[in-house]
């Protein structure tokens, strides 16, 4: 909504200049999104009256005026097209000054100049001149009856701003001068000037007739028949500066005076051509495959839940949104027939938005047009036409639906003090709801009932009007508390691990956490993918790049190692922590996941190490690190496994407690060079596993000395470190404290196909020394165990 | 006697003379050893007359004894000179970088979340998650907006499904808490909310925190107190703080929260379009509706509820100029924040 501040002061004499008044409509909730300047800063710029034309004698296409100014005669070339006389035009005398616009704009000087051998005195000015309009190609023309050498800028009312309000949605009453100036009058307790009251005179008996079938979507419509208008009439230019300032442009007088008083009232109004509607009016609902051209142009399938306007033929006009093409006024109308209703604002809602427009009018209807207010604003309308255009006008005609019923609010006194923290004396919130329109209906010590008034669609509960209480008397002025609430303690869980500390210590192992983009790329998800069927696509997603949830963090991972390598950004570690997404047969999969990468060198290359490249066993290391945080290594396995987008030889699945808990692995080699990437190896877990943990049960340390031995094997290579380990720790009996892989050796006297591997271990008892008897016999049983599964033998 | 003499001198002299401890143990042995020419000179006291012998032995071990310390005292010194010239041979170059880690780091939307919600875990607030994929139940009309409604056209939403949505804000996750428990309610619900809308200062992913809290007689008073200490804990900083009605549609009355711009100190600057003041929250008193349809009896309990956006709040915290660097994830960018 964009208002002229001088017309606003037409309708409340506000106390305070432009920016006090900006101030007090933001903090009133009518938020102030910007303020323009409705002309530029001039001055010495008077009307004046072209009191003879000649043509120049050295320029055909030139005239030389005679200029009365209202205190003498000049001589004036110009260009205009439209010099004549008796045009009362803005005219620079010698020695206006004109400010350019911008922030250090020129101050310029208006002259006598010689223009092709004829003197020229100051200037006659278009409005693009006077900062007025973008462009014009003539000069200004002022009313026949403006006063010979007033100041254009008294005259014009120019020392005025348009001002832009970005409302919010609830407070479609504000979208017309007449809400706006009574919400003015009330945040500044200041009478409000009546609004006007027209009777335009009927004199014609013709009527179109006008039926509701949709009587919940349309309470009311109001139609009229107007014949014989002019439509190449000029709009009064005190009209055409209120739209110009509003926002609006200037296109004939019915749309002109329809726009005006949208403006004024906040009532929109259409006009058919009314030679071209069929038999009569009905507001109804779309039929089934229904179609209509609008205006614009554009050819619409209706929805069925789209309320229209229709003739006898079908459909003339989206309800409340646009009017049809075929009914359009043209050129050529001379009658028409003017609507002027009140439409649901349920009825209108979504359904603009729906078909890809916003109108003037769809804005006001779907926040909700004064159900009243119907008659006022037909009468407004038909007066300015006849004044502009000329014309005869039919009586009205009315078709009605369900009208609202008024609400009844109850206000507790008590509600202000326990709800907004602060005392409003009883006069000034019976005031401040009078001047809002409401009607006091009921009033005693405790409480007050109130009747909303038609134009506050959002006001039905207490809290509503607690809220205008609040906002008129200033949020500012509500003290500030803190409460004091019922306490209870805390909590810290020690079931599971805070994620802050697994964060805090990836980083501490040398990871930077990244944040993407919850939706990718299909393709990139494919790579990744256990399964197609499971993708939960974007029906309106705003790119094919980000179209598709992410069923795994680790392609977001790669993509972001892309963007860092082509930055030349080669040792890394990162990880991020989300959801990831999927389909199942119960629903959605939403699972909160941990997942990291580390790419090229282990470390970047310095002084102390070697250059070495990390593999599978740096991004294993630092996961049982993590998951050390809760002791519990010991409960972890790997075991081989196979996952797309990972090497088929270097993955592994992660299972805490036997359970699945997810995955480590290098990333596919086909992958690495379609992508251009170092060695990477990816890791995700699900956070539900890598935080949950018990709380610990502490045991005495044993006071008695370990016993250690070592021990090297041959084994076929087809036996994993996990298998042995396994048969180790059953063989080794209960009293094993730890077993060690202390080397993995191939090649030299081992045979192909084999490989040695050292193991170390430790005995350990609670209450007594181990003796080397025992120790020898749980080694010989060891071995044993092992020459029986894996046929493994002892290395000399 | 005047050999003895002149072996005591002579002694320590070679004492002193020794280059190393080595060839300091070799005297030793040579002259205080079981062999050793001292001990040679007391072996050979019986052959004095027996009136000398007391008085030769006397002198004899005086001369062990000044000889022991001189020994002694070289030894100190021997071994505090090859220390010192060991010590000399191993020095380091400490400047050279120590052997560590790379560090890595928090991304600024994580350091800015855990902040926020340390603020409010200390005064007693708990921490609530939900789902991003979310039914428009609990995104839309359970927060009082229903189908069609103009508030909706403020949050241009991704479907995933019919009736299926991104969330659009962390609102949602109050009504899951509502719905699941018992009032009074006292929580933050940060998370990633999504929005159909990508420019200069819009991502089609971001993160809010929804605040909440439902008791018995809560007051705007409590709202304004609570966001202004907030804002002031959050920015370390006796912040203005101004607040303007405003519409939500799940609550009434509402607010936008303006605070002092940080970058001019509320002079009017570029940032915030020279205003002086920064939007940087929505709160307002929960609606009854609201409270109502998460089974929560609105004529006991009431509350307030806010919700902010937290890449703005790390913007204006730590000065990052444009809302897509969050996104892109340059380590370069992100390192800045380790």
């Amino acid at each position: 909504m964009i208002f002229s501040e001088s017309w606003l002061r037409e309708w409340v004499n506000i106390p305070v200049g432009t920016v006090e008044l900006a101030e007090s409509l933001t903090m009133a909730g009518l938020e102030v999104g910007g303020r323009t300047r409705v002309a530029g800063e001039f001055s010495g710029v008077v009307v004046a009256e072209v009191v003879a034309v000649d043509a120049h004698p050295a320029a055909e296409s030139l005239y030389v005026c005679e200029v009365d100014d209202g205190v003498s005669s000049h001589r004036v070339v110009c260009g205009a097209p439209n010099t004549r006389i008796g045009l009362k035009a803005p005219y620079a005398r010698v020695g206006a000054g004109f400010r350019q616009a911008g922030e250090d704009g020129e101050d310029r000087e208006t002259g006598t100049a010689d223009i092709r051998g004829v003197e020229s005195s100051g200037m006659l000015c278009s409005a693009e001149e006077l900062g007025m309009a973008e462009s014009s190609t003539g000069l200004l023309e002022l009313p026949a009856d403006a006063p010979v050498g007033t100041d254009i800028r008294d005259y014009l009312a120019l020392d005025d701003s348009s001002i832009e309000l970005d409302l919010t949605p609830n407070r479609g009453d504000c979208l017309g001068m007449l809400g706006l100036a009574r919400d003015v009058g009330a945040m500044m307790r200041l009478n409000v000037a009546a609004p006007p009251d027209s009777e335009p005179a009927v004199t014609l008996e013709d009527e179109f007739p006008v039926r509701i079938s949709a009587g919940k979507e349309c309470p009311r419509y109001l139609g009229r028949v107007i014949r014989g208008i002019d439509l190449d009439a000029e709009t009064p230019l005190w009209m055409q500066e209120k739209l110009r300032r509003g926002g609006l442009r200037c296109i004939d007088p019915v749309v002109d005076v329809t726009n005006f008083v949208l403006l004024e009232l906040g009532q929109p109004l259409h006009a058919f051509d009314l030679g071209k509607l069929r038999q009569h009016i009905d507001v109804r609902l779309a039929r089934p495959g229904e179609k209509l051209t609008l205006l614009d142009g554009k050819e619409l399938a209706l929805q069925p839940d789209t309320l229209v306007i229709a003739d006898g033929a079908g459909a003339v006009a989206m309800a409340g949104i646009m009017g049809g093409m075929n009914t359009a006024v043209s050129e050529r109308t001379s009658d028409v027939f003017l609507e002027c209703a009140s439409f649901a604002p349920f009825a209108v809602a979504g359904r603009a938005r729906a078909a890809g427009l916003q109108t003037d009018a769809s804005q006001r209807y779907e926040r909700g047009v004064d159900y009243l207010l119907q008659h006022r604003a037909m009468a407004r309308a038909t007066e300015l036409l006849l004044e502009i255009a000329g014309g005869e006008a039919g009586p009205v005609t009315e078709a009605l639906g369900e009208i609202p019923e008024a609400r009844q609010v109850r206000l507790e006194f008590a509600s202000i003090a326990r709800v907004l923290g602060v005392e409003i004396p009883r006069e000034d919130v019976l005031d401040i709801l009078s001047r809002l329109g409401f009607a006091i209906l009921e009033e005693s010590a405790g409480y007050i009932t109130v009747e909303a008034p038609s134009y506050r669609y959002d006001v039905a509960i207490e809290a509503d009007l607690l809220e205008e209480l609040a906002r008129i008397h200033g949020y500012d002025k509500l003290p500030l508390a803190m409460g004091l609430y019922r306490q209870e303690m805390g909590q810290a869980p020690e079931s599971e691990i805070a994620l802050d500390r697994v964060r805090d210590h990836l980083v501490a192992l040398g990871y930077q956490e990244v944040v993407t983009y919850s939706f990718i790329e299909p393709g990139l998800a494919g790579h990744f993918s256990v399964e197609a069927a499971e993708t939960v696509e974007l029906r309106n997603p705003i790119s094919r790049d980000m179209s598709v949830m992410r069923a795994s963090l680790m392609p977001g991972l790669v993509q972001t190692l892309r963007y860092n390598v082509n930055r030349r950004q080669e040792h890394l570690r990162l990880f991020e922590t989300g959801l990831a997404f999927g389909r199942t047969s119960e629903g959605f999969r939403q699972q909160a996941m941990l997942a990291g990468l580390i790419a090229g060198g282990r470390e970047p290359k310095n002084w102390s190490n070697s250059d070495e490249i990390a593999d599978f066993f740096d991004a294993k290391g630092d996961l049982e690190s993590v998951f050390g945080l809760g002791g519990r290594i010991s409960r972890l396995r790997f075991t081989a496994a196979a996952r797309p987008g990972l090497h088929p030889g270097q993955c592994a699945e992660i299972l805490l407690d036997g359970e699945r808990a997810g995955t480590v692995g290098v990333l596919h080699p086909a992958l690495q060079r379609e992508f251009d990437l170092p060695a990477v190896i990816l890791f995700e877990v699900g956070l539900d596993a890598l935080c949950r943990q018990e709380v610990p049960v502490a045991a005495e340390p044993s006071r008695f000395p370990e016993v250690s031995r070592d021990l090297a094997i041959v084994i076929g290579e087809e036996f994993e470190a996990s298998d042995i380990e396994r048969t180790v720790r059953d063989a080794a009996g209960p009293l094993l404290a730890s077993l060690r892989v202390l080397d993995v050796y191939r090649g030299g006297a081992v045979p192909a196909g084999s490989k040695s591997i050292a193991l170390g271990l430790t005995w350990q008892h609670p209450s007594r020394t181990l003796g080397d008897a025992e120790i020898d016999q749980v080694i010989g049983s060891t071995i044993k165990a092992l020459q029986t599964s894996f046929n493994a033998s002892l290395r000399n | 006697m005047t050999d003895l003499d002149e072996l005591a001198a002579t002694s320590l002299a070679a004492v002193e003379e020794s280059a190393d401890e080595k060839s300091l143990e070799t005297l030793r042995v040579h002259l205080l050893g079981r062999k050793g020419v001292l001990t040679g000179h007391l072996k050979n006291l019986g052959a004095l007359p027996a009136e000398q012998r007391p008085a030769a032995g006397q002198q004899i071990n005086l001369i062990k004894n000044r000889l022991q310390e001189a020994i002694e005292s070289r030894r100190r010194a021997l071994e505090r000179e090859s220390l010192d010239s060991r010590l000399q041979a191993e020095k380091i170059d400490v400047t050279l970088p120590g052997r560590r880690r790379a560090s890595g780091g928090l991304h600024p939307v994580t350091i800015t979340l855990d902040r926020i919600t340390r603020i409010f875990r200390a005064a007693g607030y708990d921490v609530a998650e939900g789902p991003e994929i979310e039914d428009e139940y609990h995104n839309f009309e359970a927060l009082n907006i229903p189908e069609n409604h103009p508030a909706r056209a403020m949050h241009d939403t991704f479907y995933v499904d019919p009736g299926t949505v991104l969330r659009t804000h962390t609102s949602p996750v109050q009504v899951h808490v509502m719905e699941q428990g018992e009032p009074p309610f006292r929580m933050v619900c940060p998370g990633r909310v999504y929005r159909c809308d990508s420019d200069l200062t819009h991502t089609p992913m971001f993160h809010q925190v929804e605040g909440l809290l439902v008791d018995r007689e809560v007051s705007m008073a409590d709202m304004k107190g609570t966001i202004v200490s907030f804002l002031r804990a959050f920015f370390e900083e006796a912040l203005e703080v101004r607040f303007r009605p405003s519409y939500f549609p799940f609550t009434e009355p509402s607010a936008e929260v303006d605070m002092t711009c940080v970058a001019c100190g509320g002079k009017g600057c570029r940032i915030c379009g020279h205003t002086g003041w920064l939007e940087v929250m929505g709160c307002g008193m929960v609606h009854p509706r609201v409270l109502e349809m998460s089974g929560v009896d609105s004529a006991v309990y009431n509350g307030f509820a806010f919700g902010l956006g937290v890449e703005r709040l790390a913007m204006l915290r730590y000065q990052v100029g444009d809302l897509r660097m969050f996104f892109e994830n340059d380590v370069r960018f992100l390192g800045q924040f380790n």
